[in-house]
């Protein structure tokens, strides 16, 4: 399975839903070296979803392009493989045939599906339940086995959805401990979203925080932590701790995050009145608020 | 049970054969029951003058007569008949049916717009396009099977179209994903999905086509089992009259059964319960 990832150029990329409703976000750029993995990070409604669904082809943009090296992405394509919230797998199939079904759509010959298939199995430590009904199994092994029906597809880019939040703690930390080392095994890119700070931290190399309305990326913060990375290390929690921060200060510059006033970009452009705001707005960053 | 010390699997099946033989002694038990019934009735018919001459309905004049339709082909060529008309009504209410109920299922604008015309068609007795069959189809082969697949295709359609609408989206989204075409979607992720609901349309269907069958071979035609029950009806020989009646029954009962299986086998929602 060994592969190498691809270079990600998302050029001014603007969404929105149709022609009535409001931009969902505005001129997003990013880019991305081959084997980054990628945490996007940013409240509920920003449009951490959509922007993930563009980059998988699975939603045209209104505006802009996204490039896989020297792809345009056009829609979905065995290169790029999203992995979404909920395992939806297929009640009518085993875990194996779940997991076959990607290269099944691709005409692969039999007896090679199989072997992918075992080796993706394997890969998540599923192989006891290759034969199971998927609706015997745990919220975290059919996650898991969603998990091996994107791998199977060797793609050179991994896209994940909040692949964990709807698990126990448990088994979100050893899974995210496993996507990570899988991922890195295999050299892939990863663009996961997340609103778990500690999540970005452990998993990826480079958080970008979304906020705002319309979403616009705030930061793009490096994380260089060498090794294994653990929960208690305290150079884990002084990144997490940094990363707060700039979470934080992105959302307070745009209030339209947290409450319904109108957006306040600039000091100069806020209304009497809103003093508070204001103030944050014209660079007071200070830790704490009211 | 506590205290038992056998071996649990001895347990359960020990219990199965028991459940099993139980069963199975109802079932007989009820059939004889209703032998016991019918031979009531018939007993009630021959004290009445009136009736009297009906008294080859009973049960016992009726198996007696079993070998002999058996043995002139005449069970064989009845079931054969109607087996083949009912096969290809069937036939044709699955091929036009399942189609439009995933074009129901799929597209809202196709939905509203036919919606309404298909309730009112369906509420149409099937015998009442009788007249209008004839017309159409100079042949009363095909006019029987036309009025076979136009009673047995709503239940599929509907069936189908309901399956369809309790689909979830995400399926389509997680197959798209992994780069299905629209071939693969229907025959990898959507006709899976609703087999269990199509065939319960299948199963009703079956059922309503095989009521309007008889009603149909009374007229017209020379063969088939509705057409031996107006033969033995005209020719006075009521025990080949029952005969005809119980074969009904019994491939009726069958064909149910064969669809309950097919439910079955193709049912992957019973275990979302557990
Ligand atoms: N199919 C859709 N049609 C119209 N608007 C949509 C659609 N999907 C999402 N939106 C809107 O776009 C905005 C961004 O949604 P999106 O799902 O991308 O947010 P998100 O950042 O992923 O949120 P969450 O963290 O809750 O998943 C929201 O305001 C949402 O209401
Ligand atoms: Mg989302």
């Amino acid at each position: 399975m060994a592969k190498r990832g691809v270079r990600i150029r998302i050029q001014g990329l603007t969404h929105r839903y149709s022609a009535r409703s409001a931009l969902t976000f505005e001129r997003v750029e990013v880019e991305a070296q081959a084997g980054e993995a990628l945490a996007i990070i940013g409240r509920s409604g920003c449009g951490k979803s959509t922007l993930l669904h563009i980059v998988a082809g699975l939603l045209r943009p209104t505006h802009g392009s996204v490039r896989l090296d020297d792809t345009l992405v056009e829609g979905p394509s065995p290169r790029w493989v999203m992995m979404f919230q909920a395992p939806h797998l297929f009640p009518w199939m085993q875990v194996a045939q779940n997991v076959g079904i990607g290269l099944r759509f691709a005409h692969r010959p039999k007896d090679e599906i199989r072997r992918r298939v075992a080796d993706a199995i394997r890969l998540v430590e599923l192989q006891e339940f290759a034969d199971a009904n998927v609706q015997d199994l745990s919220g975290g092994q059919q996650q898991r086995v969603a998990l091996a029906r994107s791998l199977v597809m060797e793609p050179e880019l991994l896209l994940l959805d909040e692949p964990f939040s709807a698990l126990d703690a448990f088994t979100r930390a050893a899974l995210q401990r496993d996507v990570r080392s899988i991922v890195k095994r295999l050299g892939i890119n990863m663009v996961i979203v997340t609103h778990d700070i500690d999540e970005a931290v452990l998993m990826s190399e480079r958080a970008l925080i979304m906020a705002g309305r319309p979403g616009k990326i705030f930061h793009d913060i490096p994380i260089d932590l060498n090794g294994p990375r653990e929960r208690q290390d305290p150079a884990v929690q002084d990144m997490r701790a940094r990363l707060m921060k700039a979470f934080e200060e992105a959302t307070r510059l745009q209030p339209g995050d947290s409450d319904d006033e109108a957006p306040v970009r600039t000091g100069a452009e806020s209304r009497p009145g809103n003093i508070a705001k204001t103030v944050v707005a014209t660079g007071n960053l200070g830790p704490t608020r009211a | 049970m506590i205290g038992v010390a056998a071996p649990a699997g001895s347990l359960t099946s020990l219990c199965q054969r028991v459940f099993g033989v139980r069963r199975l002694t109802c079932g007989i038990l009820g059939l004889l029951a209703f032998a016991a019934l019918w031979e009531l009735g018939t007993m009630l018919l021959g004290l009445n003058p009136a009736t009297r001459t009906f008294v080859t309905f009973g049960p016992i004049p009726t198996f007696k007569s079993v070998p002999f339709l058996w043995q002139t082909d005449r069970i064989q060529d009845a079931v054969v008949a109607s087996g083949y008309r009912i096969g290809m009504g069937m036939l044709l209410a699955v091929i036009f049916g399942v189609p439009i109920g995933i074009l129901m299922g799929l597209s809202k604008r196709f939905r509203e717009l036919s919606n309404s015309g298909f309730q009112f068609l369906r509420m149409i007795s099937p015998l009442s396009w009788m007249p209008l069959a004839v017309i159409m189809y100079p042949d009363w082969n095909q006019a029987i099977i036309f009025l076979i697949a136009i009673a047995a295709v709503w239940p599929v359609i509907f069936a189908t179209a309901a399956g369809l609408a309790k689909v979830d989206p995400n399926w389509f989204k997680v197959a798209r994903n992994l780069g299905a075409n629209p071939v693969h979607m229907i025959s990898l992720v959507i006709l899976p999905a609703i087999a269990f609901d199509v065939f319960t349309g299948i199963r009703l269907a079956l059922g309503v086509a095989w009521i309007v069958l008889v009603p149909a071979e009374l007229l017209g035609v020379t063969s088939g089992l509705g057409y031996a029950i107006r033969d033995a009806r005209d020719t006075l020989s009521y025990n080949h009259l029952t005969v005809m009646v119980l074969v009904i029954g019994i491939i009726g009962w069958f064909l149910d059964g064969i669809c309950v299986a097919l439910i079955t086998r193709y049912s992957w929602r019973h275990r979302v319960a557990g």
